[in-house]
C-alpha cells in the first residue's frame, strides 16, 4: 500500500505554510494524532491508496506538500468517516482529506472533468452521484 | 399530524421506488408528509472545510423554507440528504459567527439559527409512531423474509448526527421486526459502499460491494434493505459486475425500507415500483408468498 518506505525531511522540503493552511482549512489540530493507525485499519478505501491515512497526517504536519501532491490517497477517500468515529484522539481525518483536496482544486485543477465522463454514463448515474462527485472533484 | 418533507433530487427520478411507497405508507399511519415548497438540492455532501460557507447556503435555504412553512421538524428518506441537512443545521445552531455571515448572505428576510429538527423517516417510525403501532397496522407480515439491514455511512456518521448508536445500531433491525421479517445482522452493515467514487473510479466499485454483499450472504440473508439511492446504485452495479466476473457470485435482491413498509401495510405493490430495483426482488417475494 505504501508508496515509499522512507521520506527525507529537510528544512528545504518542509513547508510550514502548507501545514498551517491544512490546519486552517480543516480546523483540526494535526498534533493531536499519535500515529496509532486506527484510521488506516478502519478505512475501506485503504487498499486503493498509495499513502496510508495515518501517514497522510504525518506528512501534512511535517509540511511535506510534494509527497502528498502526487498521491492518489486524498482522491480515493470517500469521506465515509470510519476514521473519525474510530479515532481515540477525536481527530477528524475526513476534514484533513478535504483540506488537501481543496488545496489542489483551488489552483483551478479539477480531478474529474464532467466532459470526460462518457455521455451514456452521465445519463445513467443518479443525480446523487453526479452532484456529490462533482462537489468533491471539481473546484 | 403533518410533517415537512424533503425529497431530494434522486427521489424524483431513479429512486421513485424509495419515495412513492413512503408517502402512501405514512398516510396509512396517520402522518401526512408535506413537501417543502420550492426545495432545492441540498448539495449531496456536507462541506467539510472551515472557510467554505458558500456550500452551506443550499441546505440552509431549505431549512429556512421549513421555518417559513411553520414546521418544526423536517423528514428525509435519503440518508445523504439527512446527513447534509442535519450537519448544516448543527452548524447554524452552534457557530454564532458563521451563522451571522450565512444569514446576512442568504437574506431571505428571516434569520435562521437551527430551530428545525432534521429527522429520518426511520426515526419518525420509532419515535413518533412507535414500533408497536407499526406492528399493529401490518396486514401482510413479511414472515420468513431474511433481510440484512444495510446502514452505510451517513445515517450513523459523524457521531453528532447519528440516528442510533454508532457502533451497534438497532433501529433498522427493530423496523424489520415490526414488519414481521427476520432481520439478519452482518458485520459489514456500516461499511462504505464507495459513495461518490463511482464518478472518479468506477472500476473500484465492485470491490467496495464485494465484502458487504459477501458478509450479508454468509449470515444467511436473502435480501438487503437500504435507505440511500447512492448505496443502492453502487451495490446494484457492483453485484452485476461481480456476477459477470465470477459466475458463482449469488444475486442479492435489494429493497428500500419504504417498499417493505408499504408491502407489509397491505398497500398496492404497484406503488413500490419493484421494477426499478436491483437483484430481482419480485421473484423472492413470490417464493415467500408475499406477492401475487
Amino acid at each position: 500500500m505504501t508508496k515509499k518506505a522512507s521520506v527525507t525531511i529537510s528544512p528545504k522540503k518542509s513547508c510550514r505554510e502548507f501545514a498551517k493552511k491544512v490546519k486552517q482549512l480543516s480546523g483540526q489540530n494535526l498534533q493531536l494524532c499519535y500515529q496509532c493507525g486506527m484510521c488506516s485499519g478502519n478505512c475501506p478505501a485503504a487498499p486503493n491508496m498509495d499513502i496510508s491515512p495515518r501517514r497522510i497526517i504525518e506528512l501534512a504536519r511535517l509540511g511535506l506538500e510534494e509527497e502528498i501532491a502526487g498521491s492518489r490517497t486524498v482522491w480515493v477517500c470517500a469521506s465515509c468517516l470510519a476514521c473519525a468515529v474510530n479515532c481515540p484522539r477525536g481527530f477528524d481525518l475526513s476534514k484533513v482529506m478535504e483540506a488537501l483536496r481543496l488545496l489542489t482544486l483551488r489552483k483551478n485543477v479539477d480531478r474529474v472533468r464532467p466532459e470526460d465522463i462518457p455521455p451514456e454514463k452521465r445519463s445513467e448515474l443518479p443525480q446523487i452521484a453526479m452532484v456529490s462527485g462533482l462537489r468533491k472533484f471539481t473546484g | 399530524m403533518s410533517l415537512a418533507y424533503y425529497p431530494g433530487c434522486t427521489l424524483k427520478t431513479r429512486a421513485r421506488n424509495l419515495e412513492e411507497p413512503a408517502v402512501a405508507s405514512m398516510k396509512v399511519l396517520g402522518l401526512q408528509l408535506d413537501e417543502v415548497p420550492r426545495w432545492n438540492c441540498c448539495g449531496g455532501v456536507y462541506s467539510l472545510a472551515e472557510d467554505d460557507l458558500i456550500h452551506q447556503v443550499a441546505p440552509i435555504r431549505n431549512l429556512i423554507r421549513v421555518k417559513k412553512q411553520g414546521k418544526t421538524e423536517l423528514v428525509t428518506l435519503c440518508a445523504f440528504c439527512l446527513n447534509t441537512l442535519k450537519r448544516a443545521n448543527l452548524l447554524m445552531k452552534e457557530d454564532v459567527e458563521k451563522r451571522n455571515t450565512i444569514n446576512s448572505f442568504i437574506d431571505e428576510g428571516l434569520d435562521y439559527s437551527g430551530e428545525v429538527e432534521v429527522v429520518h423517516l426511520l426515526e419518525v417510525l420509532r419515535d413518533y409512531v412507535g414500533w408497536d403501532v407499526v406492528s399493529q397496522m401490518v396486514k401482510l407480515p413479511l414472515l420468513g423474509l431474511k433481510v440484512a439491514p444495510y446502514y452505510g455511512c451517513t445515517l450513523l456518521r459523524p457521531r453528532e448526527v447519528a440516528i442510533d448508536n454508532v457502533e451497534s445500531p438497532v433501529i433498522f433491525r427493530d423496523f424489520l421486526k415490526a414488519l414481521g421479517a427476520r432481520p439478519v445482522d452482518f458485520p459489514e452493515s456500516t461499511r462504505c459502499c464507495g459513495s461518490y467514487q463511482i464518478v472518479s473510479s468506477p472500476d473500484d466499485i465492485a470491490e467496495y460491494a464485494r465484502p458487504i454483499l459477501n458478509s450479508a450472504l454468509s449470515q444467511g440473508a436473502e435480501a438487503l434493505v437500504l435507505t440511500c439511492p447512492l448505496c443502492d446504485y453502487n451495490l446494484g452495479e457492483g453485484q452485476q459486475e461481480l456476477m459477470k466476473k465470477n459466475s458463482g457470485f449469488r444475486r442479492m435482491p435489494q429493497f428500500y425500507f419504504t417498499q417493505l413498509l408499504a408491502l407489509a401495510l397491505g398497500l398496492d405493490p404497484k406503488i413500490c415500483h419493484f421494477e426499478l430495483n436491483y437483484g430481482k426482488p419480485e421473484s423472492l417475494l413470490r417464493i415467500k408468498n408475499l406477492l401475487a
